[in-house]
């Protein structure tokens, strides 16, 4: 069974409807690029996968033995970030907080955990830094450490590049293409049509028109070539 | 001199139990202003603690004999209210505080002017909203009640320190991995609400919000770790409150404000601290 399935999935606020009728599904292993116009429901989808936000229609199913709460989450900054006292090992080990249930304090295990995601995220000698004084980058490498805590699975991640210079962009791309080869699904939000072509198995397109499939058939399909088309152009 | 003055003073109980309440509510105080002031909810102190006037006059009015049963029920619904449409709803936060706040203000003098229970009412105001003397008049019940209510304002902070961390950084991401951010929001409302009643009684209405914010923002001009941030914010406020009423029992100045004035003046020092040291650092 897929890892997640969605079946005629309607997505909106209160009554009005953004997107109707997502049909697709997503293996264990995959790489799902989602893509659109802005405003087309890219971060509802994702809210909504997340549990944060009732389908209006539709249903959402987990499969292979994924629970609802296991799937880490790498979402937009928030202003209030931005000046917040906290320090790097304060936030990733917040990402274990899922598996503390109802118990207090963090236990051995978790700060184990979260140590060995620091390492991996190459931010080990930040522990101590204040978030707030991270580049950019190093932020983002914070938050998706602290997503890893969350999970063995699957990640879904909102514009992990967002305000990102092209150096340290290709550097996340990097780090997220290794984390996808060492077996955990992704899902992520993109408006870098590139680096979704580039690095991803399966894209999602949604919009007035919805495609879904493997990489190589958006490519070809015309709605895949009219997005790279204006993408282009916006580019230019 | 100074001493012999203090020990003089220290022989009266009310001296005493001024200076116990007085710590304790700083401390209280003090825990959940980071939360606050990162949340963007600075103002909330001002805003619960004139709905707690509010709810004050009409217990005066009604002649309740224990006026804290209409005053903390209201105050935790006005706080939960708050707190909870913070994020969704039409009024945004800072104007709906802004509302609540002065309605209740209004409404509470309104009320006092025209059912007056008493032939003192400017000073009955002034006592509410400024805290003169009624830190100085404590019964041993009242003080017994803040010992209480402080201890488990600590105990729920303490147990829940890791989540409200959390929730506090990210709403989103809690909720995502299973946390129940919404009742831990609601949690927090509660705990505010519940500080606010209890602080009235040291700075008044009008100066619970720098009790709750100065410590806070103090710690973070010189800290950099929510834990460390956290524990700094509280002992400040403890030695604030706790100068602060010696100075005013020396000086013979009001409690609340000259609370207020140390906390400000330690604001600066932190300020100033926090300047030197970060620009040794960068």
């Amino acid at each position: 069974m897929a890892l997640l399935t969605v079946r005629n999935l309607s997505l909106g606020y209160d009554s009005h409807i953004i997107a109707e009728n997502l049909n697709f599904s997503v293996n264990k292993g995959d790489y799902l690029c989602i893509v659109g116009e802005n405003g087309s429901g890219k971060t509802t989808l994702m809210k909504t996968l997340l549990n944060l936000r009732e389908p209006v229609r539709g249903q959402i199913l987990f499969g292979d033995g994924l629970k609802k709460n296991e799937i880490g989450y790498l979402p937009q900054q928030t202003a209030v970030q931005k000046d917040f006292p906290a320090s790097v090992r304060e936030i990733v080990l917040s990402g274990c907080q899922g598996r503390c249930g109802l118990r207090p304090f963090y236990n051995r295990e978790e700060k184990r955990l979260s140590e060995e995601n620091m390492a991996r995220m190459g931010i080990s000698e930040f522990a101590n830094r204040c978030y707030r004084e991270l580049s950019g980058g190093q932020q983002q490498r914070v938050l998706l450490a602290r997503a890893l805590c969350a999970t063995r699975k699957a990640l879904l991640l909102d514009e992990p590049a967002s305000g990102l210079d092209p150096k340290v962009t290709a550097e996340m791309y990097g780090l997220i293409a290794g984390l996808n080869r060492e077996g955990i699904t992704i899902i992520m939000i993109t408006h870098d049509i590139a680096a979704a072509v580039r690095y991803t198995t399966h894209i999602l397109h949604i919009g007035a028109a919805v495609f879904c499939g493997t990489r190589d058939e958006y490519l070809e399909s015309d709605i895949g070539k009219l997005f790279m088309m204006q993408k282009k152009g916006g580019e230019q | 001199m100074m001493f012999e003055k203090l020990a003089m003073y220290f022989q009266y109980p009310f001296v005493r139990y001024a200076l116990i309440v007085g710590v304790l509510i700083a401390l209280c105080s003090s825990l959940l202003g980071v939360t606050l002031v990162l949340k963007r909810f600075s103002f909330i102190g001002d805003g619960l603690s004139h709905v707690a006037f509010g709810a004050m006059s009409v217990a005066a009015v009604l002649n309740l004999t224990n006026e804290m049963l209409l005053v903390l029920p209201v105050t935790v619904i006005s706080a939960v209210l708050l707190l909870r449409t913070g994020q969704n709803a039409k009024v945004k936060g800072d104007a709906a505080i802004a509302m609540i706040s002065v309605g209740a203000l209004a409404f509470g003098y309104l009320i006092m002017n025209i059912f007056a229970a008493s032939s003192n009412l400017s000073g009955d105001v002034c006592t509410t909203l400024f805290g003169s003397t009624s830190i100085l008049t404590l019964t041993p019940k009242e003080v017994w009640l803040c010992i209480v209510l402080s201890a488990a304002v600590v105990f729920v902070f303490v147990m829940f320190y890791n989540k409200i961390f959390a929730v506090t950084f990210d709403e989103d991401f809690s909720k995502a991995v299973g946390t129940n951010a919404d009742g831990y929001n609601l949690l927090i409302a509660i705990v505010i609400a519940v500080i606010i009643v209890l602080a009235m009684n040291l700075v008044g209405s009008l100066l619970i919000s720098a009790l709750v914010i100065f410590p806070a923002l103090s710690a973070m001009r010189l800290f950099r770790s929510f834990l460390t941030v956290t524990i700094c914010s509280a002992v400040l406020s403890v030695v604030c409150a706790f100068s602060g009423i010696i100075i005013s029992i020396l000086a013979g100045t009001p409690v609340g404000s000259t609370i207020v004035a140390v906390d400000v003046a330690a604001y600066a020092v932190c300020y100033a601290a926090g300047m030197i040291t970060g620009g040794m650092r960068k």
